[in-house]
């Protein structure tokens, strides 16, 4: 029988991934990628509560939580295609132009 | 019985896909890799009864955002790949483990065990809850899309720019007369190969017609 504690254990190291994807890379959009993934990984947690509560608000909020998905992908993909216009790069290392 | 084999398969391949994601160094195998995560995590959705919400998660997370990636892939220079120095690999190990260990403690220790209530999960009591209680959330989410949209469009679409071989050929305008000599050149030259072609199959009767032309070319050199 699965429990809502699998579900949320299993989300929990999805959203792992995700922090260990974004402290990790250096490409800009692999950051990208990772928020994704730290993402869905609160969706499928918000959608195990709702189930294991019998509420359904839980999806409500996964289905806003997708919304913004959308949202940040499309300007943050805008962000990026200028950024690399600009520097002709993708790497983070070389974009910190305020090094001290 | 059913429910745990499709848990524990759909899980093993779900980390897996995304943990290459976070690895590979190839930037077209973490999309796939993407991709292929977001479908799989959609079947927890339907495991879970949340129908409507599994399909959204299909349309918009592989239909929209892997394909806008994909599609925004085409500006970058895939191939070289981007060189990555990995230092401070310590403190990234522990700030992830701490929270991983943080995470499963707080999250596996929660010992409410909720019987799953046989409530209402269709598609229909959704939209009920949706367009009754949280509209003004859902004209809200509406709003920041089209703030989204318009953001994309203001920082995708600003006028090409000019780039430096081009300025200098502008500046002078003897190169760009002999850049527009050039393309002349090309374009006769084009007439004169398809004339021959012509001459070769036809026969005699195109033969003036390919004299006029190397005659032009001539005059113009």
């Amino acid at each position: 029988m699965i429990t809502l504690n699998h579900y949320l254990i299993f989300s929990a190291i999805m959203f792992c991934i995700g922090l260990y994807g974004i402290l990790r890379r250096k490409n800009i959009l692999l950051l990208l990628f990772s928020t994704e993934i730290m993402l869905n990984a609160i969706n499928i947690a918000f959608i195990a509560i709702s189930y294991y509560r019998g509420d359904l608000q839980g999806q409500i909020i996964a289905l806003f939580v997708i919304a913004l998905a959308a949202a940040e992908v499309a300007i943050g993909l805008g962000l990026v295609l200028l950024l690399h216009k600009k520097y002709k790069t993708l790497d983070l290392d070389n974009l910190s132009n305020m090094r001290g | 019985m059913f429910e745990v084999i499709a848990f524990y398969t759909f899980g093993a391949l779900t980390l897996c896909a995304f943990l290459i994601v976070v690895m590979s160094n190839n930037i077209l195998y973490a999309l796939s890799a993407l991709a292929f995560g977001m479908i799989l995590v959609s079947s927890f959705f339907f495991l879970l009864q949340a129908d409507f919400l599994g399909v959204v998660q299909i349309i918009v997370y592989t239909g929209a955002i892997v394909v806008m990636y994909a599609f925004g892939m085409m500006f970058f220079d895939t191939n070289k790949e981007v060189k990555e120095k990995f230092h401070n690999q310590f403190f990234v190990w522990s700030i992830t483990g701490a929270m991983a260990l943080a995470l499963l403690i707080i999250v596996g220790n929660i010992n409410e065990s909720f019987v799953v209530a046989h409530e209402d999960f269709s598609t229909n009591a959704l939209a009920h809850l949706l367009f009754k209680e949280y509209f003004i959330c859902f004209e809200a989410a509406a709003i920041m899309l089209l703030m989204a949209m318009i953001a994309g469009i203001g920082a995708g679409a600003h006028k090409p720019e000019l780039t430096e071989s081009l300025q200098k050929s502008v500046k002078n305008e003897s190169s760009l007369y002999n850049i527009q000599e050039e393309n002349r050149g090309y374009k006769y030259d084009n007439i004169i190969e398809s004339s021959t072609i012509q001459y070769d199959s036809i026969g005699q009767h195109t033969q003036d017609n390919v004299v006029s032309v190397t005659s032009n070319t001539k005059d113009i050199k």
